[in-house]
């Protein structure tokens, strides 16, 4: 027993009509990092916001005990007096306030309502050399990268005496290199005895790095595996998730290569305000029919502004270079001119420039692309109802209505929400910018279905991921981009993570351009 | 009973506008002992508020985009005195000088626009220097004295009626026979948005609460137009508040135009990288913005028989708060038209309530606030709910 800190006693939380979840133990051990995982929708997040007390004592039932003492916490302050911290996926930073001043907040070191500041900076300087971030604590946080930022949440829950430090993917945002001192600072922590819970859609890191994994599914617990019982491998996690035994992380397409049906020629860009940027360097690419082109690189090669200045110059200034479609220069100098010669462009931020959260599914699949819809600009509602059906069934949305708020759909619905209203606007040549980030093994695979009926049917696909298998897997050739330059060009057949790598790496380390 | 409770959950934004507006109207007839419902105050009580109504329906648009004008009193001012330089100094015809007056307002709407769509200057702050500049400019205009009389013909605009085609002696038949239309359109259009409902699988309300809702509806509606059939019909200001309603509620549910303005407000970087122009979309609800308010200047001078320098004073407040009553979110990308008349409605009948029962205008606007307080309050209460559930 006494090993043990934290035990979540059958859990069961009912929003109207649904419950979310069912019956859920959840045993984690002092000292340990224990991971859990499971599909969107599964019920991490709502596990995790019935023990910090978003959700108070009384809306949901079962027993949640703490060191062994039960806990009834009526607010997020009460969990955090005991010692529980939770991180989210989207940071709690203040951009313009020092790191310090962030460390503190809320908790400020004070006497009598008077800020200390001499103590303020010390003690986060302390906080910082153990999370080993060596910025000045005087820093503005907007001016440090999303991986330091995350540092400094860590060290904002050790200035609260952390006990169980919960995070909420903590590296979907992250590249490799923070990715990795991300976790062996997790691995610090446990050695000074604190306790983690990583909630991760990142198997990988998942099976390397925890001591117990905890599966839930469907509001239910599947199974708790302890990793120093048994070797967990990526397939054996993913069973336990999808409940079923997943033959491929990819499904299996004959590709049927056409002519080249795009091209970009001597692209460059410069950086919208600091003018003499160069952020895209003499690009030159191709892309054909019903072929998918990765693009891969770190983060800061300047992937994404490179699809977002072809995508009607969405991004950046100066731009020169020009575009071919069907061996016809064409020009796309606003976003409208883009989609009208077919260039679709499905971005990385689906909340922030996929969606428009306030508004329904079918209002949302039909934005870009109202005239299909419309004679007069006298929107004919019946048909955009049949239409957005359509697509809600070719993608497998999964709601009850059309008419739900895309809001509060889960990650892997409103990706396929975007997608849909992309496919909707009929592209030849479709940019796919991250299109799996945060969501689930499910949803990823159907993604992946549909990327390759899409490029069957003879468009041009061009996908930008950082998670290499990914590309490596969807890919029929890959371009490999540094700096804002193309560094490599690989087949299907000569592509292995290690090659990509290579080129990634290119010129040395990337640290630009990367845009918020 | 269950479904009830929870159409009523669903949609409680949209009901609790209207219970809003039932529970005023009902206190201020009991304070009132009824007068407030009497066949000539109802008459005054929509000239008095028509000019607010009107200005509800341009703000609505600015507030969905995500902006705010605050300078539409004093445009209505200013279009006032426009409007009277040319009918009473200048002699110049009434038809022309609406014309004209309307055009001033255009580019009063294009002059925002461009700073706030093209050169991204906050609207608050534009138009607030807007409010300053054309009560300054209606100042110079008029010279700090009033302007009047207006030509006689001015005055339809404001105090005319629909003609009475059967001259009936007593009641008003014309307005009995539109009412009735009314009513007949109200039905079609339910059961036929019900059909499109069913045909495609949609949540259908159960059909005794259609029943129910469409005969309040109609009831309330006939009842409305005979009171005004024992006055002298129906004013020019309610046909002119009614054109606005149904043109606008059809742009905004009907067209790409609404669309694009929804789409602006709800997520702006999402609707940029939709192929939406929002800048253009923002600048032209501007332009609009300023014609709605010409057209309330227009209207007030009318109804005032004068141009005055302080015409329309603080009317862009009672305007904003009627949109946000009517249930828009400072945000942007959330209200409606209809909304929007409810919230006009609600102040509407506050302001001649309160002045029936002689409520002097300090404790008027102190309570019009608390009202605007409370209204946006209980929503903003729903919400929260609602997310936290």
């Amino acid at each position: 027993m006494s090993d043990y800190i934290l035990e979540m006693r059958n859990i069961t939380k009912t929003f109207p009509g649904v419950k979310a979840l069912d019956n859920v133990n959840l045993k984690v051990e002092k000292g340990k990092i224990h991971a859990l995982v499971g599909e969107n929708g599964a019920g991490k997040s709502t596990l995790m916001k019935v023990l910090s007390g978003v959700y108070p004592s009384g809306t949901y039932d079962g027993g949640i005990y703490f060191e062994e003492n039960e806990c009834h916490f009526k607010d997020i302050n009460q969990s955090e007096d005991v010692g529980i911290v939770i991180i989210h996926q989207e940071l709690a930073l203040s951009p313009f306030l020092s790191i310090a001043e962030n460390i503190f907040l809320g908790n400020e070191r004070q006497s009598k309502q008077i800020m200390n500041w001499k103590e303020t900076f010390s003690e986060s300087k302390k906080l910082l050399d153990q999370v080993g971030l060596k910025d000045s604590p005087e820093t503005a946080v907007m001016n440090i990268g999303v991986g330091k930022q995350q540092l400094v949440e860590i060290a904002k829950a050790l200035s609260k005496n952390v006990k169980l430090l919960i995070l909420d993917e903590p590296t979907a945002a992250l590249n490799e290199t923070d990715s990795e001192n991300l976790l062996k600072l997790l691995n610090e922590l446990k050695k000074q005895g604190i306790t983690s819970i990583l909630i991760s859609h990142k198997l990988n890191e998942v099976s390397s790095i925890s001591d117990s994994i905890t599966i839930l599914r469907d509001g239910q617990t599947v199974e708790t595996i302890k990793t120093n019982e048994e070797k967990v491998s990526e397939d054996r996690i993913i069973k336990g998730m999808v409940g079923r035994e997943l033959t491929s992380r990819f499904p299996q397409r004959v590709s049927e290569i056409g002519e080249t049906i795009f091209e970009v020629k001597d692209w460059n860009v410069y950086h919208p305000a600091q003018r003499d940027r160069k952020v895209i360097d003499n690009v030159n690419m191709h892309i054909r029919r019903g072929e998918v082109v990765g693009i891969a690189g770190l983060m800061g090669a300047g992937r994404t502004e490179l699809a977002m200045s072809i995508f009607g110059k969405a991004y950046g200034k100066k731009i020169t270079g020009s575009l071919y479609k069907n061996g016809k220069e064409v020009t796309a100098n606003t976003v409208s001119e883009a989609i009208t010669n077919g260039i679709a462009y499905v971005s990385e931020d689906r909340k922030t420039y996929g969606l428009n959260l306030i508004d329904d599914i079918k209002r949302n699949i039909t934005l870009a692309n109202l005239k299909r819809i419309s004679s007069n600009s006298i929107i004919d509602e019946r048909k955009e109802i049949t239409e957005a059906q359509f697509l809600r069934e070719k993608l497998n949305i999964k709601t009850p209505t059309l008419e739900q708020v895309a809001g509060n759909l889960s990650g892997g619905n409103q990706q396929k929400i975007v997608l849909s209203k992309w496919i909707f606007t009929e592209p030849d040549i479709l940019i796919l910018d991250e299109p799996t980030r945060g969501i689930d093994v499910g949803a990823k695979f159907e993604i992946y279905s549909q990327i390759n009926e899409l490029a069957a049917e003879g468009m041009g696909v061009l996908v930008i991921s950082s998670e290499l298998p990914e590309v490596l897997g969807l890919s029929d050739r890959i371009y490999v981009m540094n700096e804002g330059r193309i560094t490599g060009e690989l087949d299907r057949g000569e592509a292995d993570q290690e090659s990509v790598m290579r080129y990634m790496a290119g010129a040395g380390g990337a640290n630009n351009g990367n845009i918020n | 009973m269950e479904t009830l409770i929870n159409l009523f959950r669903n949609n409680i934004r949209q009901y609790g506008m209207i219970i809003a507006l039932v529970l005023i109207t009902g206190l201020f007839w009991i304070l009132t002992e009824g007068i407030i419902f009497n066949p000539l105050n109802l008459t005054n009580l929509i000239l008095q508020n028509g000019f607010i109504l009107v200005l509800a329906v341009g703000m609505v648009l600015v507030i969905i985009t995500g902006n705010i004008d605050l300078s539409v009193g004093s445009v209505v001012a200013f279009v006032g005195a426009i409007s009277g330089v040319l009918m009473i100094n200048n002699n110049v015809p009434v038809v022309l000088a609406i014309i004209l007056s309307l055009l001033v307002g255009a580019l009063i709407g294009v002059w925002q626009g461009f700073w706030i769509a093209y050169i991204g200057i906050p609207s608050f702050i534009v138009t607030l220097a807007g409010m300053l500049i054309f009560r300054g400019l209606t100042l110079y205009l008029l010279d700090g004295q009033s302007l009047a009389p207006f030509p006689d013909s001015f005055g339809i605009l404001s105090g005319g009626f629909l003609p009475d085609l059967f001259g009936s002696d007593g009641l008003h038949i014309l307005t009995i026979i539109l009412s009735g239309i009314l009513s007949l359109v109200l039905i079609y259009m339910e059961f036929k948005n019900r059909k499109s409902q069913v045909q495609y699988n949609f949540e259908v309300i159960p059909l005794w609460i259609t029943v129910t809702k469409l005969a309040l509806l109609i009831y309330v509606i006939n009842w409305f137009a005979y009171q005004l059939a024992l006055n002298k019909g129906i004013p020019m200001v309610l046909v002119i508040v009614f054109v606005l309603i149904i043109i606008y509620t059809f742009i905004m549910n009907n067209t790409v135009m609404g669309r694009h303005i929804y789409a602006t407000g709800g997520n702006k970087k999402a609707a940029d990288l939709s192929g939406i122009k929002t800048k253009r979309v923002v600048f032209w609800v501007f332009v609009n913005n300023g014609v709605i308010a010409a057209l309330a200047g227009l209207m007030f001078a009318s109804r005032l028989d004068s141009a005055t320098p302080a015409a329309g004073n603080m009317l862009e407040l009672d305007a904003i708060a009627a949109v946000f009553i009517g249930g828009a979110s400072m945000a942007g990308g959330v209200g409606t038209v209809i909304g929007a008349i409810v919230g006009g409605l609600v102040m509407g009948i506050m302001n001649n309530g309160m002045s029936l029962i002689g409520i002097g205008i300090d404790w008027q606007q102190a309570i019009k606030g608390m009202v605007l307080l409370l209204a946006v309050g209980f929503d903003v209460y729903n919400k929260n709910k609602a997310g936290n559930s």
